[in-house]
């Protein structure tokens, strides 16, 4: 188990250090960033000096070891759009985008997998059709879509939830939280059901699959033969079974929410990073790129390294036999 | 069995029905049996005659849209299969317990046998969970799992095969039923496994007063353990008495060849004995004249001499425990220190039960494994030296795999044509697309398909069929030396008959030398001139195939030799 770990933090290392690697090429090719840093009128020589001062003339190892090193210590640089350090703009932006991406997971998944097992369960009756219906609607439409289409109900023509931003957020220490204020909580609503609708699908479609594979398998057959109880072969053999492939990919979603709140987060114009990175690249921001890059990489890594521990407790066959 | 009482288990006038598309599929009808307490009584036919209907018709789970169309089944008298879902949900397991084929996809791979079987008591049976705990132990070590206390925390996938069917049984047992409905119980395992697992469900149902209905194909099972018989053939039961007369002296035409058709272990025949009653006399294969077919075209391949294949100290290893300290790793010998020689023209038989190593020498040859040490001499050349692509398809060309499994062993999406065909647009054998087509129709109308099978695709064969495509494909490089592993052990014994024969003729019509493997010691005799016989990786005795049968040499061949199934009357 430990030598399991163990692996696959160092394969997680390596992931991270790759990434790194992507994001320091940025720098590298996207402008040369003395260029986004002074004026016009600035000498040659003068460019040189802080050429040299920031190290930029170094070889290209050593830059990257040192931009590793900072990367590890939170460091981005400074942004060159807002003149302020990246990760102070990252810690602000940071909760909204945390906040906004767990509810819209657990809604995700509170409602996707009994949905999934009630449609493959009672797949011949009409609720388990309409969902999946809807779920096929909800697959294939855009989320900006979704996004717009609650905007113009909820908030134009019924003026019932704010149609921008996170309304009143409370401080605790750095983290800013808007699920403690109405407004917030309203605020909240139609972004996070945007963000969720697509997951939510693709998680029925997924559990409903899998679960029809499982209930063909000899030993759920076997449980009916037994005489179990059909909430007990239900729940207490198929599901678990189901759950085996299943959480691979939703740690693939769960991770995917949080990259791809930008769409979202532009929508409803909410205060968090995928905004900060679309602002980012339209500007040509390079230290927030690149920092958004590391984080959302580390998230990744992060949720891929919980799914193999949860594999490992929920499947003995993986488990190292003493 | 005094006719005046109620027997344990009736079933009356059964009919079950399949409606789909295509009409209703009638999967069992007129199935009048009986089933008295400690008796065991077969059901046997081939695959699709409705045997596994008959006990799912028992139990109450037919799959939808299948459905009891008419008749009754009584327990002790009473009728169960028109009682409520909840009162059937309790007889399952309770007073009928039933027993799958496969014992590695039987149990729940996710829960240790001890929750399984504490989870079935406590639906049943009102005792309180330490109770039930106990029980476990005690019915492992009723089934004969060697140290029940430790082994009962244990996962299904840390038993063997053997071991999880006792699993099995232990659970279809664990709440005293009254009836036991077994499908296939030892179809998946091994001779020797088999042989523990018969004893086992006979000692059960001796003990206990239970009746037993045991579901067949192997006409060795029923001989085995059955007191009386049931000759299942397209939905109907044709013949049902003792054992004993129906293996003797069978009425019905089906059951004469059907017995007739499994290959007699204790001496050896020209050809299989078909199954005449389906299959309508003979195979539909012609004749050809290989001096101008193709198919004996490019077949001079020199004679070098010496043998055809040569193995010396041959050893593979597959880790088993990854570790990267070395001293930690842990190996599983598959194939240990093997040497064996196959002369051009004959056929070499291995032997040997499950685990033994035999499909890994036969993976070793034709180079999907490399071996770890020794070497492999084809025609003279060494194949373990070989670096060049080149000169590997060469020699490729001239060895081709027929697999055990029909269905997994064929590309779903390709046309059978596209099938076939692939290895002789592969190795460059034909000048044009118009000479590859009359090539696989040529090779299809020898296996006995027909050239209308080319534009279909594999789903729609039989697993018999199915085995003809394999075996056309690997005649499609013309080839010299032919692996077969397990051939026929998917099949059933009808379709086992052909495929061998086929196997048989082609063998002497082309002089193909043959690697085959198999673990059905009758089919080897039929099969093969010299056998070798592996256990653990190692290869115990290699003799003339009449030898080894008549006087074995090594203890383990004995043993082999004794726990062959046979006919009482053979006996």
């Amino acid at each position: 188990m430990l030598l399991f770990i163990a692996r696959r933090l160092a394969q997680s290392v390596l992931v991270m250090l790759t990434v790194a690697l992507i994001a320091f090429t940025l720098f590298q090719y996207v402008g040369d960033p003395i260029n986004n840093m002074v004026d016009q009128d600035t000498s040659l020589a003068e460019r040189e000096r802080i050429r040299k001062q920031l190290g930029l003339d170094d070889p290209v190892h050593v830059q990257f070891w040192r931009f590793v090193q900072n990367a590890a210590h939170g460091e981005f640089g400074i942004s060159y759009r807002l003149r302020k350090p990246v990760a102070e703009l990252i810690a602000e932006r940071f909760p909204a985008t945390l906040e906004l991406s767990m509810i819209s997971a657990i809604l995700a998944l509170a409602i996707g997998i009994p949905m999934g097992i009630y449609t493959a369960l009672n797949r011949e009756r009409w609720p388990a059709k309409l969902f999946m219906t809807l779920s096929l609607v909800g697959v294939s439409l855009p989320t900006f879509l979704i996004g717009i289409f609650l905007i113009l109900i909820f908030g134009v023509q019924l003026r019932w939830l704010p149609t921008f931003g996170r309304g009143e957020v409370v401080q605790l220490g750095w983290w800013s939280t808007g699920l403690l204020t109405a407004s917030g909580l309203k605020s909240l609503i139609m972004p996070a059901i945007t963000l969720a609708v697509f997951q939510m699908t693709l998680i029925v479609r997924l559990v409903r699959a899998e679960m029809l594979e499982v209930m063909r398998t000899d030993y759920i057959k076997f449980a009916r033969a037994r005489g179990l109880k059909e909430r007990a072969i239900n729940f207490g053999h198929a599901l678990k079974n189901t759950l085996v492939p299943v959480i691979t990919i939703i740690g693939l979603q769960v991770g995917s929410i949080i990259a791809f709140a930008i769409i979202t987060e532009s929508v409803f114009q909410w205060p968090g990073m995928g905004l900060l990175f679309v602002q980012a690249i339209s500007e040509v921001d390079i230290p927030v790129m690149a920092a958004y890059l590391m984080l959302i990489a580390l998230v990744f890594v992060i949720i891929n390294l919980i799914v193999d521990i949860l594999y490992v407790v929920i499947d003995p066959r993986l488990r190292v036999q003493s | 069995m005094s006719a005046s009482s109620i027997p344990l288990l009736e079933i009356r006038a059964l009919k079950v029905e399949f409606p789909s598309r295509r009409g209703v599929l009638v999967a069992a009808q007129d199935v009048n049996l009986t089933l008295e307490g400690g008796e065991i009584l077969g059901v046997v036919g081939e695959s699709g005659a409705g045997k596994s209907t008959i006990a799912n018709a028992v139990m109450g789970l037919i799959e939808p849209p299948g459905r009891m169309a008419d008749g009754q089944i009584l327990l002790r008298g009473e009728r169960i299969d028109a009682l409520p879902k909840e009162r059937m949900r309790r007889i399952r397991g309770r007073r009928i317990g039933m027993i799958f084929q496969d014992p590695l996809t039987s149990l729940d791979p996710l829960q240790t046998v001890e929750q399984q079987l504490v989870e079935t008591m406590l639906t049943h049976l009102d005792i309180s969970e330490r109770e039930a705990k106990a029980r476990a132990v005690e019915l492992l070590e009723q089934v004969g799992i060697p140290d029940p206390e430790h082994r009962v925390k244990n996962y299904p996938h840390q038993f063997s095969g053997g071991m999880r069917q006792r699993v099995v049984i232990a659970l279809a047992i664990c709440c005293e039923p009254e009836v036991l409905l077994a499908d296939e119980p030892t179809t998946a395992l091994d001779v020797s496994i088999q042989a523990q697992i018969l004893d086992l469900l006979r000692r059960l149902v001796r003990e206990r007063g239970m009746g037993m209905i045991i579901i067949t194909h192997d006409m060795g099972v029923i001989a085995e353990i059955t007191d009386r018989v049931a000759v299942m053939y397209r939905s109907r039961v044709v013949e049902e008495g003792p054992t004993e007369k129906i293996l003797t002296n069978p009425d019905h035409p089906y059951s004469r060849s059907l017995i007739a058709a499994v290959p007699p272990p204790d001496r050896r025949i020209d050809r299989f004995p078909l199954v005449e009653y389906i299959e309508k006399a003979g195979t539909q294969k012609k004749a050809l004249d290989l001096s101008t077919h193709w198919l004996g075209q490019a077949r001079d391949f020199g004679d070098s001499g010496g043998p055809l294949l040569e193995i010396e100290n041959l050893t593979m290893r597959f880790l088993v425990r990854p570790s990267l300290i070395p001293s930690r790793r842990k190996w599983m010998t598959a194939v240990d220190n093997v040497s064996l020689e196959i002369r051009e023209g004959e056929v070499f038989g291995l032997v040997g039960e499950s685990g033994s190593g035999k499909s890994t020498v036969a993976r070793l040859i034709c180079g999907i494994y490399t071996p770890h040490a020794g070497h492999i001499r084809f025609a003279g050349e060494e194949l373990t030296a070989m670096r060049l692509r080149r000169e590997i398809n060469r020699l490729r060309r001239q060895m081709q795999m027929i697999f055990q499994d029909p269905y997994s062993s064929l590309n779903p999406r390709m046309k059978v044509r596209d099938i076939v065909a692939e290895p002789i647009r592969f190795h460059r054998l034909a000048e044009s697309g118009a000479e590859v087509r009359h090539i696989v129709d040529d090779l299809l109308e020898h296996v006995g398909l027909g050239t209308a099978a080319a534009l279909r695709y594999p789903h729609e064969f039989s697993g018999g069929q199915r085995q003809r495509i394999s075996i056309a494909r690997a005649l499609a490089t013309r080839p010299r030396f032919l692996i077969c592993d397990e051939p026929t052990s998917a099949l059933d014994v009808s379709i086992q008959a052909q495929i061998l024969n086929l196997l048989k003729d082609l063998q002497e019509e082309l002089g193909l030398t043959m690697l085959f493997i198999s673990h059905d010691l009758p089919v080897i005799r039929q099969m093969c001139d010299r056998v070798g016989v592996m256990r653990h990786g190692k290869l115990l005795e290699v003799a003339e195939t009449e030898a080894l049968f008549t006087r074995p040499q090594h203890p383990y061949t004995k043993h082999l030799l004794d726990l062959m199934p046979r006919m009482r009357h053979e006996a």
